[in-house]
């Protein structure tokens, strides 16, 4: 069964959904907004999702994981979707513990991957260079030093770069920007003498930097794998990423839409409710024919991960793709269906529809993997 | 699971013994075997592939095996299916009777009737043809005006019914008449099979945009229909047409199949006909970006369709589900056909005669074919309308 969900991970949404509607409501991102809160995020609620076993999830129970896979990771965050929960789930365990566990060394997984497992220490993705997602187009060098590196160079958007305690850089060892070979992966705690990070505001509310390496020093066991040879791990790290977002995209795009659907009940407009005019409804049901149909593309997405399949590129792009499209609908629509309140802060369904900006330029716009979903199939 | 992969085994076993290498191929419209009392068989080994697959009752493998069916529960009539296709196996018997009359009177029908009908329509002796739609009933079959008189021992018909797909060729057709003209619409309509044989019947063919005149137009002048012939109780024919209709919606929503077309699907199209740039790129973006937002949304719909039958299987069904298949995969399939179009480019903008291989004047027979998809069986825009009333709950003017 690999398209619905099993009773255990059925148990695991349920958790999550109670969890999150009780204690991180979309109310919660706005007063991180409004405190203009450091972190970006609540420590405290993180460690309690750390404690739910959040973290630990996917992670192999050598290494104080779960080994529940990714269809549970991705009901989950499809919860936290719904409630646009601040948290650096995404940065640490699905991008970072994953670089650490294809790419890392044993000792590197032991020092890295337990503490991520209780809570002890978050991890964030240093990629981004350029205006949108170019994973080959990493100019940030890495030039050997002695026994170990020297970083240089710049990253643009790095969520929650700011605030984790070590980051995962991808950095250009040999060959040009655009090469696949060449690039590096480098383990690099966030106080490292010659990195600056600078906090970003971003749109939607959470935390970004854009970070400058000055000969940053690194010892030889930072080095991620081999030199030079990460795209092969790189690749199925930003795959599992792409589509973890994409399902709390999933998750966003369905309480926006419900949200609408409900106000399309409650509001009256030239004595009817507007929900009876068939100009709304018609679009409605648009709305949730392409949910339906994205619902389907996540599930395959999330057993790809599972299942370890070769097509985990192609499900990546088209759970991406369609999530961006999807998310970007409903967004659009729920304002303008909820007229002038739509566009006031009060309201709540513009935390989605910022979010959903963010959420579609992150590892790889509609564009971007259209075009990688045709090449992959060979045209 | 151990059970129903050995049925695998044994299914794919009997197909390689007993389907003939030219019934592998793909097929086109002439080589489909079509129910009927004067069958046609366009070769001998399709004769003898439908006799096999008939005798097997796998010409309507989910139905009792005492009314001539396969007697297979759903997922071994799914394994059929799957291993039918991995061979290339083409569809052995065709027939409206069999994807929608035979499961109306499976449900509906009384035992006489089922007795009747039935193993008929299992064996392909019998056509069907489908009678609903009038020239003054459409989008809104409801106000179907086709009489049906109480005449004590029968019942006398008088009206016409409009696109009755392929009556010309057809037995026997099922329809929707009005038995009481004072009831509220959906009230007063009953569900009626009649013998396209009796007096009174006639029917004349309309040609469509593509050329083709598979819609037909059917009269009844005063044709005498006898009181068994009733599917379903007096006035009640509404729900046995509610639930026919899924079976079409689920029918047209089943996208590929048998459908004739052209031998290449988009890709193969676009490689062809527009061809890689030194990048492996299709040379024209534009078209490729079409290519594989069709491509993309095929899988997803292809996808969804797995998801039903898995919710299905596991009892999680949300019945809501298939209510969009039917849109998505007409609207899809005409975005399929417009994508051929360009991809073929002046190829595709042939009708007939020297200049335009058979493919290509497919392709565009198939384009103008494709607009009739989301409009029979219930418009794009009705099948919306079912959405917000049904899925979403939206209140209604």
């Amino acid at each position: 069964m690999a398209l619905v969900l099993n009773e255990e991970q059925r148990l695991l949404k349920d958790t999550a959904k109670d969890f999150l509607s009780a204690n991180m409501p979309v109310e919660a991102l706005r007063k991180l907004r409004d405190s203009a809160d450091e972190t970006g995020y609540s420590r405290e609620q993180w460690q309690q999702m750390c404690e739910l076993g959040w973290a630990s999830i996917v992670l192999p129970e050598e290494y104080d994981g779960l080994d529940f896979g990714f269809m549970g990771l991705g009901a989950i965050i499809e919860e936290s979707g719904r409630t646009l929960a601040a948290s650096p789930l995404l940065s640490t365990v699905v991008l970072g513990a994953s670089a650490v566990l294809l790419g890392g060394s044993d000792a590197q997984k032991q020092a890295i991957l337990p503490k991520v497992a209780s809570g002890e220490i978050t991890l964030a993705l240093a990629l981004e260079e350029g205006h949108h997602h170019a994973p080959l187009n990493t100019a940030l060098r890495a030039e050997a030093n002695g026994e170990g590196y020297r970083l240089n160079g710049a990253k643009s958007f790095v969520p929650d770069g700011h605030s984790a305690d070590k980051l995962i850089v991808v950095a250009r060892s040999s060959a040009a920007p655009g090469d696949a070979e060449g690039l590096s992966l480098f383990l690099v705690d966030g106080d490292t003498p010659g990195l600056q990070r600078q906090r970003r505001n971003m749109v939607d509310s959470r935390g970004a930097a854009a970070l400058v390496f000055d000969n940053v020093e690194l010892p030889a066991d930072a080095l991620i794998g081999e030199l030079g040879k990460a795209w092969p791990i790189l690749e199925p790290v930003l795959d599992r990423g792409r589509i973890c977002l994409a399902a709390e995209m999933l998750g966003g795009a369905l309480e926006c839409f419900e949200r609408t659907v409900q106000y399309l009940k409650e509001r009256d407009q030239f004595g009817v409710k507007i929900g009876s005019f068939q100009a709304l409804q018609h679009r409605a049901s648009l709305m949730y024919i392409e949910l339906e149909l994205a619902k389907s593309v996540m599930f395959d997405a999330l057993t790809a991960i599972d299942d370890n399949r070769a097509d985990l590129p192609q499900l990546a792009s088209l759970a991406k793709a369609r999530m961006n499209d999807v998310f970007e609908l409903v967004t659009n629509e729920a304002v303008q269906m909820h007229g002038g309140i739509g566009v006031t802060d009060e309201l709540e369904i513009g935390f989605f529809l910022k979010r959903s900006r963010v959420a579609s330029q992150l590892l790889g716009n509609a564009g971007f993997h259209r075009d990688r979903y045709a090449s992959l199939c060979g045209y | 699971m151990a059970d129903l992969d050995q049925f695998r085994l044994e299914v794919r076993q009997w197909l390689e013994d007993n389907c003939p290498a030219s019934q592998r191929l793909p097929i086109t419209r002439e080589e489909q075997v079509w129910a009927g009392r004067n069958k046609q068989f366009p070769s001998a080994d399709a004769k003898l592939w439908f006799e096999r697959m008939r005798d097997k009752g796998w010409t309507v493998p989910e139905w009792p095996s005492e009314l001539g069916g396969g007697g297979l529960d759903e997922r071994q009539a799914k394994i059929l299916k799957e291993e039918m296709k991995a061979l290339g196996c083409r569809t052995p018997l065709f027939d409206l009777g069999i994807w929608m009359l035979g499961p109306a009177v499976l449900e509906f029908g009384n035992d006489e009737q089922k007795q009747e009908h039935i193993p008929k329509i299992a064996r392909g002796e019998v056509r069907w043809c489908q009678g609903y739609s009038e020239p003054g009933a459409g989008s809104d079959l409801a106000s179907l005006q086709t009489r049906a008189e109480d005449m004590g021992d029968h019942f006398l018909v008088n009206g016409s019914k409009i696109w009755t797909t392929n009556a010309d060729k057809a037995d026997w057709i099922f329809c929707l008449v009005r038995t009481d003209p004072d009831a509220k619409k959906q009230e007063g309509i009953s569900f009626l099979l009649i013998d396209m044989d009796d007096p009174g019947v006639s029917t004349t063919l309309i040609e469509l945009i593509s050329g083709e005149s598979e819609f037909c137009q059917t009269f009844f002048d005063n044709v005498k229909v006898p009181k068994k012939n009733l599917v379903g109780e007096l006035n009640k024919g509404w729900s046995v047409a509610k639930a026919l209709l899924k079976h079409e919606r689920k029918l047209m929503s089943e996208i590929g199949g048998d459908t004739p077309g052209p031998s290449f699907g988009p890709v193969q199209a676009a490689l062809e006909y527009v061809g890689k740039g030194a990048d492996g790129k299709l040379k024209d973006a534009a078209l490729r970006d079409q290519l594989v937002r069709h491509e993309m949304a095929y899988r997803a719909i292809g996808l969804t369709h797995f998801r039903t039958f898995e919710e299905r299987m596991s009892g999680q069904a949300d019945s809501n589900v298939p209510l969009i298949m039917k849109y998505v995969g007409t609207e899809e399939g005409k975005r399929k056909e417009e994508l051929l179009l360009a991809l073929l480019g002046h190829q595709a903008l042939g009708w007939d005669g020297e200049g335009f291989n058979e493919d290509e004047k497919l392709t565009t027979r198939g384009w103008l074919f494709s607009k009739a998809l989301s409009i029979a069986g219930g418009t794009s825009e009705v099948q919306l309308n079912i959405i917000a009333k049904r899925v979403l709950g939206l209140p209604q003017q």
